[in-house]
């Protein structure tokens, strides 16, 4: 990957929708450089030494929370984690005070977990301290979506011109929101694939092809990105039956037998086995759910590391 | 007695008696004693109104005082405050105050504090079910008794469409407006802005433009075979529009509102989860926008009202999902008709001020809206070319939750007499 003479100047990151195809370039650059260090003895670089970083999670998230501080362990920064319950929020302090007070307590970074679209956005308007955003409500999870993307480009050796299908449920998902930005931004062919009641409306306006149909969106693909699916939701079903989703949408064996025979299979984790994927599937040779865990580390890496020397972002 | 004043030398706009001239008023004893060209008379005081628009007092039918309960976010003196400032000589409050008006007792207090702390005329709406609780019509020949012109369960819609009919029918035996928030909950529920591209890229839960028409058509059809009236409040999409148009058509006793965000506003402007951008119903698309201003333009609807609803800022300064639906609308109502419908050439001067004044008091039966002498001198002077930035410290109202702090705007009410007194001059509220 040749070098790139873009400078990163946004004191936040909040979601793909809002970074130019350069800015996400350089993010995975940076990356591919910081996933060397994760392979050393040594795993450590003074990148961010003195820095402090916050994990401000109103979602419980083991994952992206460890991939997190990992992250910024590894570039010797400070890290604290706090957790909110949200059923407390509507009660305790606000989130703009919330912020306000880790702020006063010198913070650099906020990470932030929110269970309610576009509260990252509120709370980097509210602090001078950089706020990435760690997945809020439906809206967006960037680091996921770059983590994706990484893998994808180390997999394939390019992103321009890929076919890849993200199915599951598209409604309720950031991750697939995320992914939609970067991977269009990035000259990928998307195509989602859902059942109907989780079409959500307009999404086609995203840049994207759209079927209910799995095996239509299996077709062709170079790559496929497969959503953990929800059943409860507001109480309601959003599909009948858990066996029913797996016959209709599941990701198996035979259904891969009609694809590109070295299609790549992601999936965001946490699996529901035999439910959007067979086991087969998960384990297979095919699937690449672990390296993008591995690369979740790196991506991380970057982005704090960008947004901690933002230019001009003072 | 009161003082006399002339306004001398103004655009004189009185839609209701088919008046565009220049013209001089005099205005003696609280009331419009004579409407002439050049009048030769003695007053105590003389109002230069030249390159001005001289209006009857600007009406608001859909204003939220929040009093009694919520003082907090307005209370009958700011509110009527910001009327004032805003060019408006009358409101109609409605009843979800807590507690809400759904007893006389409760309007009676209300009554003494306008009547102590008012700075304009204050109209009360009752509610059309007890504790607007959508299960039980409240006692409307009581409420009409103590004073209200109108039923409403305004912020909530009535569901039970057995409940609507039977409202319906009471209202219009008690000669009573009934105002109607249109809203099929079942199609609403949750959702925190229109439902379309916007909301799919937000990731925010949307209302479909369903739960708007549906409600209304249901509404316009049982007004229909009734054979009575029914008011629509604060239509946003375009299908509401094109039913009301087609009611209207078919002889139905129906007359709409909208608001002035709904003609100003898109559902683009959500993007940033600025809250001051949610209400209910929601900002739409620009289709939407335009359909408003195609019904505004033919007629469709009659009226504009601001839906004034103030929330304080720690209430607002929340996440999007979190916050209260609603914005206030009082002091920039005016400035945003003349900038989306005259500027643009949607309506004529006189056209804007039927939808502010002579329309929503007819509507009502306002002693006001009409500048016919023997009328209480409700006026309001314009003018037309002031330019301004609508500035957070300028809001009268006690909250200051308004999408349109910093806009340039263009319009602007200079001069308000409340019956016969000047209440408001030059930005000072006397």
């Amino acid at each position: 990957m040749a070098e790139k003479k873009t400078v990163w100047t946004k004191k936040d990151l909040l979601g793909l929708e809002y970074l130019s195809k350069e800015e996400i370039e350089l993010i995975l650059y940076t990356a591919a450089s910081f996933k060397e260090v994760t392979t050393r003895q040594i795993k450590k670089v003074p990148a961010l030494r003195g820095k402090t970083v916050v994990n401000l999670f109103y979602e419980p998230s083991t994952r992206t929370r460890t991939s997190f501080e990992l992250a910024a362990k590894r570039l010797s920064a400070d890290v604290i984690n706090i957790e909110i319950e949200a059923s407390s929020v509507k009660k305790g302090e606000t989130l703009i005070d919330t912020g306000r007070n880790i702020e006063a307590l010198k913070i650099d970074i906020i990470v932030v977990r929110h269970n309610a679209s576009g509260a990252p956005n509120i709370l980097a308007r509210s602090v001078k301290a950089r706020v990435v955003n760690a997945g809020d409500g439906w809206h967006e999870h960037p680091t996921q979506a770059l983590l994706d993307m990484l893998t994808l480009k180390s997999k394939l050796g390019r992103l321009e011109g890929l076919k890849v299908s993200i199915i599951g449920d598209i409604a309720h998902s950031r991750v697939a929101r995320s992914n939609i930005w970067g991977l269009t931004k990035l000259g990928a062919e998307v195509t989602v694939c859902a059942p109907p009641l989780l079409i959500p409306d307009g999404i086609e306006r995203m840049g994207v092809r759209v079927t209910t149909d799995v095996d239509e969106a299996l077709k062709g693909a170079d790559a496929i990105n497969v959503l953990r699916m929800q059943f409860e939701r507001d109480g309601a079903l959003a599909f009948p039956s858990k066996l029913e989703y797996f016959k209709q949408y599941g990701i198996t064996a035979e259904r891969l037998k009609n694809c590109k025979k070295d299609i790549v299979v992601m999936h965001p984790g946490p699996i529901n086995r035999g439910v959007e994927m067979s086991s087969e599937v998960a384990d297979g040779k095919n699937s690449v759910i672990l390296e993008q865990v591995t690369n979740g580390i790196a991506v991380r890496m970057a982005v704090l590391y960008l947004v901690a020397h933002a230019k001009g972002a003072e | 007695m009161k003082k006399q004043y002339l306004i001398k030398g103004g655009r004189v706009v009185d839609p209701a008696n088919s008046i565009d001239a220049p013209l001089d008023i005099l205005i003696s004893d609280g009331k419009i004693e004579k409407v002439g060209p050049g009048l030769k008379v003695i007053a105590h005081e003389i109002i230069d109104a030249k390159d001005k628009i001289v209006t009857p007092g600007l009406v608001d039918m859909h204003v939220h005082l929040r009093e009694p309960g919520r003082e907090d976010e307005e209370t009958v003196k700011t509110g009527t405050r910001a009327a004032v400032h805003g060019g408006f000589t009358s409101i109609l409050c409605m009843p979800n105050t807590e507690p809400p008006l759904d007893r006389p007792h409760i309007i009676k207090s209300l009554k003494d504090v306008i009547a102590k702390d008012a700075f304009c005329n204050v109209y009360i709406a009752g509610t059309i079910t007890e504790d607007r609780s959508g299960r039980k019509l409240a006692d409307f020949e009581k409420l009409k008794m103590e004073g209200a012109f109108a039923v409403t369960d305004d912020g909530s819609s009535i569901q039970d469409a057995a409940l609507m009919e039977e409202a319906l029918k009471n209202a219009a035996l008690f000669k009573l407006l009934l105002i109607e928030h249109c809203e099929d909950t079942s199609l609403s529920l949750g959702g925190v802005m229109n439902k379309g591209f916007i909301s799919t890229k937000a990731g925010l839960r949307g209302i479909s433009a369903k739960s708007e028409y549906l409600a209304i058509e249901r509404n316009l059809e049982l007004a229909k075979k009734l054979a009575v009236r029914i008011h629509i409040a604060h239509v946003s999409c375009k299908e509401s529009v094109e039913l009301i148009r087609r009611a209207k058509k078919a002889g139905v006793k129906v007359t709409a509102e909208t608001a002035p965000h709904y003609f100003t506003l898109t559902d683009d402007c959500c993007s940033t989860y600025d809250t001051n951008t949610k209400m209910n119903p929601p900002l739409r698309t620009k289709e939407d926008v335009d359909a408003i201003k195609a019904g505004l333009a033919d007629g469709t609807i009659d009226i504009i009202a601001t839906d004034h609803a103030p929330h304080t800022d720690s209430e607002k300064d929340v996440e999007f999902d979190y916050a209260p639906f609603g914005i206030i609308g009082l002091e920039t109502a005016l400035s945003l008709g003349i900038a989306e419908l005259v500027d643009k050439k949607v309506l004529s001067w006189s056209g804007l001020i039927s939808k502010f004044s002579a329309n929503p008091a007819g509507i009502l039966e306002m002693p006001t809206g009409n500048l016919k002498p023997g009328s209480p001198a409700d006026i309001t002077i314009i003018d037309p070319d002031k330019e301004y930035i609508f500035k957070k410290e300028s809001i009268e109202s006690r909250s200051k939750n308004s999408p349109f702090i910093n806009w340039k705007l263009k319009g602007k009410a200079v001069t308000v007499f409340v019956q016969g007194t000047i209440t408001m001059r030059d930005e000072l509220i006397l």
